[in-house]
């Protein structure tokens, strides 16, 4: 949030609220509506954007979808590598996902490899029928042969560049942000 | 061998002296001591001098003695020969050395007492003077046969760290002792109260989850020992005082005019059980280290001359000694290379001046010991440390001449060190 | 916060920071006990030895499937100390695993401070499951825990832990824990069960368990050892059952909803009686257990997480 690095606002937030109303009704279209549909957010971005989504699509069908929320954490690849460890959060998920169609959603999508952990954590939760994924932002430089289903906007963004999503319920502003880190 | 020794501060509790003069060594005794030796030996052409050492900034002191050493040859070679401890000794700055009867076998017999001085006749650096064993292989059961462990050349009794339990032995052994002169020393430890335990008990003991030696361990055992020497008229020398209330009990005893010496190790006036938190081995000692009251009272004792003598209990160990778990490490400090730079602390300190010191660690040992030393007047056997009081130093385990790398005092920065060692006129160690 | 600590020796080392972040990371782990599948990838690779050189199937079990569920390979080493030639084990064991390059060892062991002495000897943290009678940290985390969960905090709680203070490592994990959480403790046992100056850890003492009890939120009831009659720190253990045991009367000195906890194994019947330990309401000895796993789970991750 410091603005004396290099940051150009990309997405606000009406374009944010467009994006996701547009992700709702494609969800909704290509699985001939919410029969069988979950929604699992990973966080923490993607826990609150499932939760938007949530709302839109219930709104739509008159109908709650169920939502779960994944931490990926103790899925990492990079565990063991990164000096940081990470703080543990809580998984939510209080349904069977036995042959349901899960929409996995986080807020950007970038080297593959937190979708590769949710996508492993999810199948030690049951087995799902389908796994799609609904992303606000793919910026590229993809790392696993993995691609979004829904897609909020494409960000073409090089590898010094940070692309961060800001959210109302965790930094009180509704934005996309691109730094360049010096 | 000639030796002229000039330029020095010269310290001789014995005849009250402190005060810059030089001394003339001659065929293992000193010849002279006084202010105008260097002048008159000059113009006396006739007279050779083989060498002469200016030693100024330096003071020379009558040759250090340890009256606690443990040697443990025979038996425990791989923890200390008596090669190895008497190279030790003189590196520390001690010429003369007793050592304790705890080898394997226990000198408790005229064969290894004559082992132990025959070795360390071939050694040739410091005097060593064998202590008996009180009791056959110190069990507390049957007296040794102090008449014939005299005629082989013990200069004292004591069946240290083996405590004697019955106080009815202890008394016959004060009697018969005193009678031959022999001073009997005591390692005063009641091992029913002291059963089992590891350290100090107190508040460390207690976090530390160890079990416990109480000081009254030690001080039931001071107590009847000053009883035993008042009621039969004998003398006893208490081993490594580590308590305030043994303190108490030695300064009641002198007052009463009983004939009780007593000796600390430099480890009880440095060290306290707050130490054992990080459960190095190298602090397990016994008597414990213990409470920082005890270490004052000690100290206090000490400059009151309520305590006599500051000897090491240099006890050395093996690595696999120590190595261990605390509960299974053996307990002991290899404490000869450090004992001189810590007491010096005691002078730093301002508990002792330097003619007390010296009298603790050379003087009163051997007096007590009634060995003909600790005084360096004419006559006397040439026995002398010279001390370089400002020598800043570092303990570097690996640079022990003792076998026993087991010190607590590793990497500490010290003040003043024995730089050169003297016996029977010979330099036996040169640390200049 | 970063969990910087390379070893878990004793509570006392903790901060309350450290203690708070363990106690955090461990109720996450809570939920994966819950799962269809309960293991997770994240050590995968890594190594954990047990070497308990003093039986405990208990605590063995828990730091065994903790580790398993984490997806590590746990190995068990059971050593013994009479076995061999006093005191040389440990090194050379120290020395042997070391070769094995394991990423954490946790070790029991019967003399106080033996992990201290292998954490200083090897590179790989060391987690402490018991030494002596100095500390059992796992078990004091698994207890603060428990009582956070019943009792929503452990700050301004009073907690009474009652019997063999003097050779009770859980007591002193968890007087050190339990007074940096905020909590005051109290202790009470037969003088002769009491070390000495324990009042210096900040503790209130009392003979007399009727004494402690007033008022407790929490009551931790410590295991007799039989085979200490020997030492005569109690006569007999009649007598002591019916000066010291945890009975219907006496815990209505406690605060009414006062929870119960014990270390296990418990002697029904000489620290506590049957129908305490076996009651609901009160009793949380069976939740403690399920606690272990995770608060273990919790250690072996934040240890791991960070090395590279
Ligand atoms: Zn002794
Ligand atoms: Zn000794």
């Amino acid at each position: 949030m410091s603005k004396n690095k290099n940051t150009k606002i990309v997405m606000d937030k009406d374009g944010i609220d467009r994006c996701l109303t547009r992700i709702a009704y494609e969800i909704l279209e290509k699985n001939k509506g919410m029969q069988n549909l979950v929604l699992v957010g990973i966080r923490t971005g993607g826990v609150y954007l499932a939760q938007r989504l949530q709302k839109k699509i219930s709104d739509i069908e008159r109908d709650k979808i169920p939502l779960g929320i994944l931490d990926v954490t103790l899925y990492r690849d990079d565990i063991s590598a990164s000096n940081k460890k990470p703080r543990l959060g809580e998984t939510k998920i209080n349904f069977s996902l036995d042959d349901k169609v899960v929409v996995l959603v986080d807020d950007v999508l970038f080297t593959g490899r937190t979708i590769r952990a949710a996508m492993d954590a999810l199948i030690d939760f049951g087995r799902p029928k389908m796994i799609q994924l609904a992303v606000l932002i793919d910026r590229g430089h993809r790392e696993l042969p993995i691609r979004a289903d829904f897609i909020g906007k494409n960000l073409p963004s090089s590898l010094w560049e940070a692309v961060r999503v800001d959210l109302v319920e965790k930094n009180g502003v509704d934005e996309v942000v691109i730094e360049e880190e010096s | 061998m000639k030796l002229l020794l000039t330029g020095a501060r010269i310290i001789d509790p014995a005849q009250n002296i402190d005060s810059r003069m030089d001394i003339f060594l001659e065929d293992g005794k000193i010849a002279k001591i006084g202010t105008d030796i260097s002048k008159s030996l000059k113009s006396k052409s006739s007279e050779k001098i083989t060498k002469i050492i200016d030693l100024t900034g330096m003071i020379i002191v009558p040759g250090l003695i340890d009256m606690h050493t443990h040697l443990r040859e025979p038996g425990f070679e791989y923890k200390e020969t008596i090669a190895s401890g008497v190279a030790a000794a003189v590196a520390g700055g001690f010429t003369s050395i007793a050592c304790m009867p705890n080898s394997n076998p226990v000198n408790d017999n005229r064969s290894t007492t004559e082992f132990i001085r025959r070795k360390a006749a071939q050694a040739a650096l410091a005097n060593v003077y064998p202590i008996g064993a009180i009791s056959k292989d110190s069990a507390g059961v049957k007296l040794t046969e102090f008449w014939d462990l005299k005629e082989a050349g013990i200069v004292a009794l004591s069946d240290d760290g083996k405590p004697v339990m019955d106080a009815a032995l202890m008394r016959r052994a004060m009697e018969y002792g005193f009678s031959l002169q022999l001073p009997v020393i005591s390692h005063c430890e009641d091992t029913n109260l002291s059963g089992g335990g590891l350290m100090n008990e107190g508040y460390y003991s207690t976090i530390l989850g160890l079990s416990g030696i109480p000081g009254i361990a030690e001080e039931a055992m001071v107590a009847r020992d000053i009883l035993i020497a008042e009621f039969t008229k004998t003398s006893i020398h208490i081993a490594h005082v580590s308590t305030a209330g043994s303190v108490h009990l030695i300064r009641d005893a002198k007052k009463r005019g009983l004939k009780v010496t007593a000796e600390t190790a430099p480890h009880y006036f440095t060290l306290t059980d707050e130490s054992l938190q990080s459960y190095d081995t190298n602090f397990k000692v016994n008597p414990p280290l213990r409470s920082e009251q005890d270490l004052k009272a000690i100290k206090e004792g000490l400059a009151d001359s309520t305590i006599d003598v500051i000897a090491c209990d240099h006890a050395p160990h093996g690595r696999t000694d120590k190595e261990v778990e605390f509960e299974y490490a053996a307990n002991g400090i290899s404490g000869l290379e450090t004992s001189l730079a810590l007491s010096l602390n005691l002078i730093l300190d301002k508990t002792l001046n330097w003619p007390e010191l010296i009298a603790k660690m050379s003087t009163n040992p051997a007096r007590i010991l009634n060995l003909p030393k600790g005084t360096l007047e004419a006559g006397a056997d040439a026995d002398i440390t010279v001390i370089d009081p400002l020598l800043q130093w570092t303990v570097d385990l690996q640079t022990f001449r003792s076998r026993g790398k087991n010190s607590p005092f590793n990497g500490r920065r010290m003040q003043g060190k024995a730089v050169l060692t003297i016996v029977g006129g010979e330099i036996k160690y040169d640390g200049r | 916060m970063k969990f910087e600590k390379k070893d878990i020796l004793g509570i006392k080392d903790l901060s309350i920071d450290e203690i708070n972040l363990i106690l955090e990371t461990a109720e996450s782990f809570l939920e994966i006990s819950t799962r269809k599948i309960k293991k997770v990838p994240t050590l995968r690779g890594k190594t954990i030895i047990n070497l308990f050189y003093e039986a405990s199937t208990r605590t063995r079990t828990s730091f065994e499937i903790a580790g398993k569920r984490l997806s590590a390979d746990t190995i068990n080493i059971s050593a013994s100390t009479s076995s061999v030639v006093k005191g040389e084990t440990l090194i050379d064991t120290a020395r042997t695993l070391e070769a094995m390059n394991p990423d954490v060892i946790v070790i029991r062991h019967s003399a106080s401070g033996a992990p201290h002495i292998l954490a200083s000897l090897v590179k790989q943290s060391i987690i402490n499951a018991g030494d002596g009678a100095h500390e059992h940290p796992t078990q004091a985390l698994l207890d603060m825990m428990t009582i956070k969960e019943r009792k929503g905090k452990i700050s301004g709680l009073k907690v009474a832990i009652i019997g063999d203070i003097e050779h009770s490592r859980v007591a002193r994990s968890n007087i050190y824990g339990l007074s940096k959480m905020g909590a005051h403790v109290v202790l009470a046992g037969p003088a002769t069960m009491l070390p000495r100056d324990i009042e210096q850890m900040g503790t209130k003492v009392f003979s007399r368990i009727e004494d402690a009890l007033v008022d407790a939120d929490v009551v931790m009831m410590l295991r007799i050892q039989l085979e200490r009659q020997k030492q005569n720190i109690f006569p007999s253990l009649r007598e002591y059952s019916q000066h010291y045991c945890l009975n219907r009367s006496n815990i209505k000195l406690a605060k009414k909803d006062v929870i119960v906890m014990h270390p296990g194994p418990i002697n029904r019947g000489v620290e506590i009686s049957p129908d305490i330990a076996d009651d609901p309401s009160c009793s949380v000895i069976l939740d403690q257990v399920n606690k272990g796993v995770a608060v273990r789970m919790a250690l072996l991750y934040l240890l791991t997480g960070g090395s590279e």
